[in-house]
């Protein structure tokens, strides 16, 4: 009777694939169970379809087999909208995509759990599928999708940390970025490329150890005295071996990520899992390992974290409440001892038992053990060596003839707050089954860094109104020397305008205390005046009341930053003059450092040029701490041109250095003579866009961004970066006068 | 004439030693010896010299020091009154006529113009030239200088000349140990010893925070605000929040750490 019904559905099913007959019966019970009589039908049907796309017995395999699974979790009223897209994709030069699909189909289904995420999902990869199909040489339609089987490959690991609002950021950022480059589309899509993971890492849920390293350090220092390196390693991209929390001489190393759990936030995860490692610093003795059977490890380092964990709740009551929502409860006859070793669950159920008073265990020798711990806790903090005794006995008495059986339990007893402890352990002898990795690591003393390693910067997109992350490189560096006589000579040749300069700078000069006279209200009386006042009142006119006078604060407390634009077409010969446009911006920034330094406000001066965003050198020229002297002078005089103008970059990293400045006011003048721009950012208005960003960014961090433009034709896009922040100077070779005045006149 | 009496310290204040500075104290004035306390915001410096007025049975006048403080707000200036101008003597003044204890409070915080003006007091010549009136006072023998001076603000602008400095004796103060500190707490609110012991703790924690991100630690008086608003009945962990942590930053990280230190205290 049972194969009457099977085989009208065969029939309906019309498939010569002999695999597919030999699964076929299988795959209807599971579908018959789950499918309502309608369901079937549409399942049969569908899978006819795929059966006769053309496409092997692949597709219509895997649909057999998925789709019952699929549909317990998204419904099988799914199926129209999955079959459209996959009839989509076949219509499409994408079909090789619709066997990916389909296999990662239950595994999407099962993470996203409702239809209607489905369904947008769907959109996602139809989005994908449209825009990166077939455009390569302009030809439509033609090529298929390099990035869709990719995505569809790694879609579980994707949706393992990624919410779909993610996803979709993570996928156009890709669309955007490599749509026309095939090979560096599969890259990222298949999440081999570093930016790949980098925005993966910026899209992703959770709390990030990054964002949080400094809260963290605060914590370590103020609660625990102690300091070391935070050191995210990452646990998305490691499916097989979860690495454990652990400490070494290098810092401490932690989770890239945590999630919520049990009501615990993710950053009060990491304080726990902070807390028990400061435990173990502060009262852990290594002890040696060599004499302990592993099971007799296992026991110390079980008991151990538990004495830690009691004297930190000893100090810190509040962790308490962390430590009892983090730690598993191992239920107590979960283990069947006939098939697998209990080990660990013993170990998890004495340790829950500590730290939970009202712990459900009923077994006495747990409780006996729990009773003796507290009471050698009760004679002072204890020791590892005498938690290393207990544990000993603990192991010894508990021991059962199935511990060492192959198979272990591992249900809830897996404590994620608690670091693998490998720093309690002395090996004596190097034994055959340990390896000693930390002795090839070691760091050479000494060795130092050549020049400073390179800051990453993010750069604004305003095409889809997002930061690329870590996307340019700023390698800091000396300018080269050159002649500092050569300055002086040039000083020499302007003495006239510097004389000039100087008279103006004598009225700038801070006085410091002004007196205030003819005040109704002040801090002294203003002799003269008082009398002359009452001279009036006593010969009968009406006297001045403003008989005080009081002081005013005219300091002057200005930070200044010159940043030089020293890209190759300052080479050419300024229009009207002889000179290039380099030599009279030296001329000009020399009359400024001389007459900044007259003033005594705090300045620097640096150049930059950049060679593609992995290239953006920025070359220090004067210090904040560095007086006007022939070091700095030999280095404007050396002062080269190459290259592009990618400005944003030089900005921000110049600004990481005024930022530090305690002046009340912070002006950033950029000299620059042309607009950003560099060889590898084909569309112009990137850098611009970047670049007015940057000033943004400066103007939240209080930094004023002032730009002399020599460009003459710079009024098309000046504006959009500075506002009206700007000067533009048409005859260059007013420069050099021209720069200090503005100057002068930007600080009055 | 002046009313010395309201000048004179009439209750002990409450003050616990923490070493041997009491009797160091009295042998400076016995030989009226200018003194600077240093240490950080409140640790105790000011109570330390009005119970040693007290301990003399001495006039104190105190002068809380400011950046817009003249040399005349400390000497003394002409008024105005129906007749013409009258002098008024400001608190030195006073203090250097009636042989008071003369207390500067954070004196880095005036110009340094100012500070000038006590020079002359300051050394074997103990007088006080009034230049505008054309007076010079010999001090009291009773007369004594007491500046205090915090180094912690780290800024050049604020620091005391090296002819100003090496005109005093110097007591160095900290905030007490915690044993201590916890009995100031208890003492000085009528705290149990438990809950006075937390929140020294709390202050620990903040104090090893100093130079990363806090200019200064959890001082001891508020330290004593929080005991008073927990002893008044308000619940532990607020009290913390708002005597402690919100007075002392405005950095959302501290504040977040320091948060999580009261929680993980008052269990």
């Amino acid at each position: 009777m049972i194969n009457t019904p099977l085989d009208t559905y065969w029939q309906e099913l019309d498939c010569g694939f002999p695999r597919v007959a030999e699964v076929f019966p299988d795959c209807m019970n599971a579908a018959l169970a789950v499918l309502s009589p309608e369901g079937v039908t549409a399942y049969i049907a569908q899978a006819r379809f795929l059966g006769k796309m053309g496409r092997g017995a692949e597709p219509i395999l895997i649909f057999l087999e998925e789709w019952p699974e699929v549909s317990r979790h998204a419904g099988e009223d799914a199926l129209p909208f999955v079959m459209e897209f996959i009839r989509k994709m076949s219509k499409s030069p994408n079909s090789k995509a619709i066997t990916p699909f389909l296999q990662s189909l239950p595994a999407t289904a099962r993470r996203l759990h409702t239809q209607a995420l489905l369904r947008d999902y769907l959109v996602i990869a139809h989005d994908l599928m449209e825009r990166t199909t077939g455009s390569v040489h302009g030809i439509h339609q033609t090529f298929p999708s390099p990035g869709l089987p990719e995505m569809f490959k790694h879609i579980p690991e994707l949706l393992a940390h990624l919410s779909l609002g993610g996803l979709k950021n993570w996928v156009d950022y890709g669309v955007l970025y490599y749509n026309d480059n095939p090979d560096r589309q599969v890259e990222y899509f298949s999440l081999q490329s570093a930016d790949s993971r980098a925005v993966l890492q910026r899209e992703r849920h959770g709390v990030l150890l990054v964002d949080n390293e400094r809260k963290l350090s605060l914590y370590l220092r103020g609660m625990w005295q102690d300091e070391d390196m935070l050191i995210p390693y990452s646990v998305a991209f490691e499916e097989q071996t979860k690495p454990v929390p652990y400490y070494d001489k290098l810092g401490i190393r932690m989770p890239d990520v945590y999630d919520d759990a049990s009501g615990i936030t993710g950053l009060d995860r990491y304080r726990a899992l902070l807390a028990h490692m400061a435990g173990h610093r502060r009262w852990t003795t290594t002890i040696i390992a060599d004499n302990m059977s592993p099971f007799q490890r296992m026991a110390v380092e079980c008991l151990e974290d538990c004495r830690v964990e009691y004297l930190a709740m000893q100090e810190y009551p509040g962790l308490r409440r962390l430590f009892m929502a983090l730690h598993p409860i191992p239920t107590e006859d979960a283990c069947d001892h006939t098939k697998e070793s209990g080990v660990r669950h013993r170990l998890a159920m004495l340790s829950r038992a500590i730290l939970d008073v009202n712990h459900p265990y009923k077994n006495t020798q747990l409780i006996e053990f729990k009773d003796k711990f507290f009471s050698l806790m009760k004679q002072g903090d204890g020791s590892t060596q005498e938690i290393a005794e207990l544990a000993i006995s603990f192991v010894a008495r508990t021991r059962l003839q199935s511990d060492n059986l192959p198979t272990t339990y591992f249900t809830d007893t897996v404590v994620e707050y608690r670091d693998d402890n490998r720093q309690m352990w002395q090996f004596i002898e190097e034994g055959d089954e340990e390896e000693a990795f930390d002795e090839q690591r070691k760091i050479e003393p000494g060795e130092e860094l050549k020049g400073l390693p390179p800051r990453h910067y993010h750069e604004w997109d305003y095409n889809n109104q997002s930061y690329r992350p870590d996307w340019v490189s700023v390698y800091e560096g000396l300018h080269p020397k050159g002649n500092p006589a050569d300055i002086d000579r040039l000083l020499e040749k302007h003495a006239g305008l510097a004389k000039q300069l100087k008279k103006m700078l004598d009225l700038l000069k801070p006085q410091d205390k002004v007196r205030i006279r003819y005040q109704e209200e002040g801090s002294e009386l203003d002799l003269d005046v008082a009398l002359r006042s009452l001279i009036d009142y006593k010969s009968g006119s009406s006297p001045d009341v403003r008989i005080n006078m009081s002081h005013r604060n005219d300091g002057r407390s200005i930070a200044v930053m010159v940043l030089l634009d020293l890209s190759a077409s300052l080479n050419e010969k300024a229009a009207g003059s002889d000179q290039t446009i380099l030599e009279l911006s030296q001329e000009a920034v020399s009359l400024l450092g001389w007459a900044v330094e007259k003033l005594g406000d705090p300045f620097a001066i640096a150049g930059f040029h950049s060679n593609t965003r992995h290239d953006v050198r920025y070359m220090h020229i004067k210090g904040y701490s560095e007086d006007w002297n022939d070091e700095v002078k030999g280095r404007l005089a050396g002062m080269k041109a190459s290259y592009s103008t990618r400005m944003g970059a030089a900005m921000r990293h110049a600004a990481h250095y005024l930022e530090q400045q305690t002046a009340d006011k912070k002006l950033m003048l950029i000299l620059t003579d042309g607009e950003p721009a560099d060889i590898d950012s084909k569309d112009g208005r990137i850098l611009i866009e970047d670049a007015g960003r940057a000033v943004q960014e400066l103007d939240q961090k209080g930094i004023y961004a002032y730009c002399i433009n020599l460009d003459p034709k710079a009024d098309e896009y000046v504006k959009d970066i500075f506002g009206k922040q700007y000067t533009i100077i048409d005859k260059v070779t007013e420069l050099p006068m021209k720069l200090p005045q503005l100057f002068i006149s930007l600080t009055k | 004439m002046t009313n010395i009496d309201q000048y004179k310290v009439h209750q002990e204040p409450f003050y616990q030693a923490q070493g041997d500075e009491v009797a160091l104290y009295e042998a400076a004035y016995a030989a009226r010896l200018p003194v600077m306390v240093k240490g950080p915001t409140g640790c105790g410096k000011s109570r330390f010299i009005e119970y040693m007025a007290w301990k003399l049975n001495k006039p104190l006048i105190t002068v809380a020091c400011n950046e817009d403080m003249t040399a005349s707000d400390l000497v003394g200036r002409y008024l105005l009154d129906a007749n013409g101008t009258r002098w008024l003597d400001g608190p030195l003044t006073t203090a250097a006529r009636i042989g008071a204890i003369c207390y500067l409070d954070e004196i880095v915080e005036a110009r340094q113009d100012t500070t000038v003006v006590i020079h002359p007091l300051t050394d074997h010549r103990r007088t006080l030239p009034l230049d505008k009136k054309g007076e010079l006072i010999q001090a009291h023998p009773d007369f004594q200088l007491v500046i205090s001076y915090n180094p912690g603000y780290q800024n050049l602008m604020k620091d005391l000349k090296q002819s100003t400095k090496q005109r005093f004796v110097g007591f160095d103060f900290e905030y007490p140990s915690a044993t201590v500190e916890t009995e100031i707490l208890a003492k000085e609110t009528g705290m149990d010893i438990g809950v006075s012991a937390k929140l020294v703790k709390i202050g620990a924690t903040a104090r090893n925070l100093k130079g990363h991100g806090l200019d200064e630690g959890i001082s001891t008086r508020l330290l004593v605000y929080a005991a008073t608003l927990i002893k008044a009945g308000v619940e532990p962990r607020a009290a913390c929040r708002m005597a402690l942590v919100r007075p002392i930053t405005d950095d959302a990280d501290i504040r977040d750490t320091l948060d999580h230190a009261i929680d993980a205290v008052f269990a």
